[in-house]
């Protein structure tokens, strides 16, 4: 499965994951950058993902499909995805392909990816997690 | 054994003879239309006048003009190459298009000039008619050709004209204006049909794009209706837009067009619309934490 060169870097940035595709995947290599990116978020603890998709000027519907299977994964183990870089093109081809990204955050380049997962985060730090730490402090 | 010679002879040597015709005959007809250029010119120009062609033009253009038809006609007949002919063409129609000349005309003179030109073969050669034929022949194939060629450039000239335009037409009809930082508008004025709606989306997501864009506001105020394709374009266009991160707007429809979508049936859950394009700016700053209030100035009572 590990065979060849990366096409995607997956980079490490504070406590997100900005993963950049660098050129089209096809199927396999869809499925290997899947792995990667949500064994990666485990591994690092991450809270947030950036995908990075501005080098792309075509997408399937099977690579749409992957993005939404990686937000959904990545949420169950913690973390926000976010798709950024969506070309023109691109955007008007998935959608008259009927290839809807669910309920994915995108947004138009990795600086308002940022931008959203740090307010996403810090209002998490303020309303959700000091609940859950109370909680867990008041059981011992 | 003879038999089978004249057999031989009749498919490949008729072409061949025929060819020899044309080179013999044809430099012989040119240096006869060249002879009598002036009168056969005059006898053209006098006949476009009666059939009432060309009225747009006065009488010392069209001496000119005819003047240069007929010089390139007889140079199409003695080269056989159309090359210049079409380029004459081409400058003609574009001189003449503005002036209000129709195709019909076009094709009427210069088949005019072919009936003239055969008019005066008739008369030179009617004692000899198997000599006749054979100039016929020679010479009715290039005719037709110049015809065809001069119909051509001046239709394409004007759809070339049609295609300009056009295309002006189409960059002035959909604006996408920034008026505050990551802000866009976009009035559509006048008929949406599908290919404007194709150009306004392009237009849109390469504006989200270099104008990094988070608010786009579409003012539909001046549209009077819309059909279910261009309804439908409209839904793509606002999910392409969210794809790449910017929230759109639609303000300004119409009692119309809130019907016909309505009846159609067009999913318009995830559109967003506001009555008239100022709602909707407010809105739009609302989003981009823009807060606009008249400054209160102390001088006034």
């Amino acid at each position: 499965m590990t065979t060849g060169p990366k096409l995607v870097s997956i980079l490490r940035q504070g406590s997100y994951l900005i993963a950049s595709i660098h050129t089209a995947l096809d199927d396999t290599q869809m499925v290997r950058f899947q792995e990667d990116l949500v064994e990666q978020i485990g591994r690092y603890r991450s809270r947030g993902v950036i995908i990075d998709v501005a080098a792309l000027d075509v997408l399937d519907s099977f690579g749409a499909r992957t993005l939404r299977t990686i937000a959904e994964m990545a949420r169950l183990r913690g973390a926000v995805t976010v798709i950024v870089g969506i070309q023109p093109d691109v955007a008007f081809a998935m959608v008259s392909l009927g290839m809807a990204t669910g309920s994915v955050v995108t947004l138009l380049d990795l600086e308002e990816g940022l931008a959203f997962l740090d307010s996403r985060t810090q209002r998490n730090a303020t309303s959700g997690r000091p609940a859950l730490r109370t909680l867990s402090r008041g059981a011992p | 054994m003879t038999r089978s010679t004249d057999a031989n002879i009749t498919s490949a040597d008729v072409g061949a003879m025929r060819r020899a015709d044309e080179d013999e005959l044809l430099p012989q007809l040119v240096a006869h239309l060249r002879e009598h250029r002036t009168t056969l010119r005059q006898d053209w120009a006098s006949r476009i006048q009666e059939s009432g062609l060309l009225l747009a033009m006065t009488s010392q253009e069209m001496a000119a003009e005819t003047t240069s038809v007929y010089d390139n006609y007889v140079e199409v007949l003695e080269t056989g190459s159309v090359e210049a002919l079409q380029r004459y063409a081409r400058d003609l129609s574009e001189r003449i298009i503005p002036r209000g000349v129709e195709t019909h005309e076009v094709v009427g003179i210069v088949l005019l000039l072919r009936d003239v030109l055969a008019r005066f073969l008739f008369d030179k050669y009617q004692r000899d008619f198997g000599l006749l034929n054979r100039v016929l022949d020679a010479y009715e194939p290039a005719a037709n050709r110049i015809a065809n060629t001069v119909a051509v450039s001046f239709v394409e000239e004007r759809e070339r004209v049609i295609r300009q335009q056009q295309d002006s037409i189409r960059e002035l009809s959909t604006p996408v204006l920034p008026v505050r930082e990551r802000l866009l508008i976009l009035p559509i004025i006048g008929v949406l049909d599908s290919e404007r709606a194709r150009q306004l989306t392009e237009q849109l997501l390469t504006g989200i794009r270099t104008h990094r864009a988070k608010v786009v506001v579409i003012d539909i105020t001046g549209v009077p209706d819309v059909d279910e394709a261009v309804a439908n374009h409209l839904v793509q266009t606002v999910d392409a837009s969210r794809l790449m991160g910017a929230s759109v707007i639609i303000t300004g429809l119409s009692p119309l067009i809130a019907q016909t979508l309505v009846t159609i049936g067009v999913d318009l859950s995830k559109m967003d619309t506001i009555g008239d394009l100022q709602g909707g700016l407010e809105e739009a700053e609302r989003l981009l934490g823009y807060t606009v209030g008249r400054e209160s100035s102390p001088a006034s009572p």
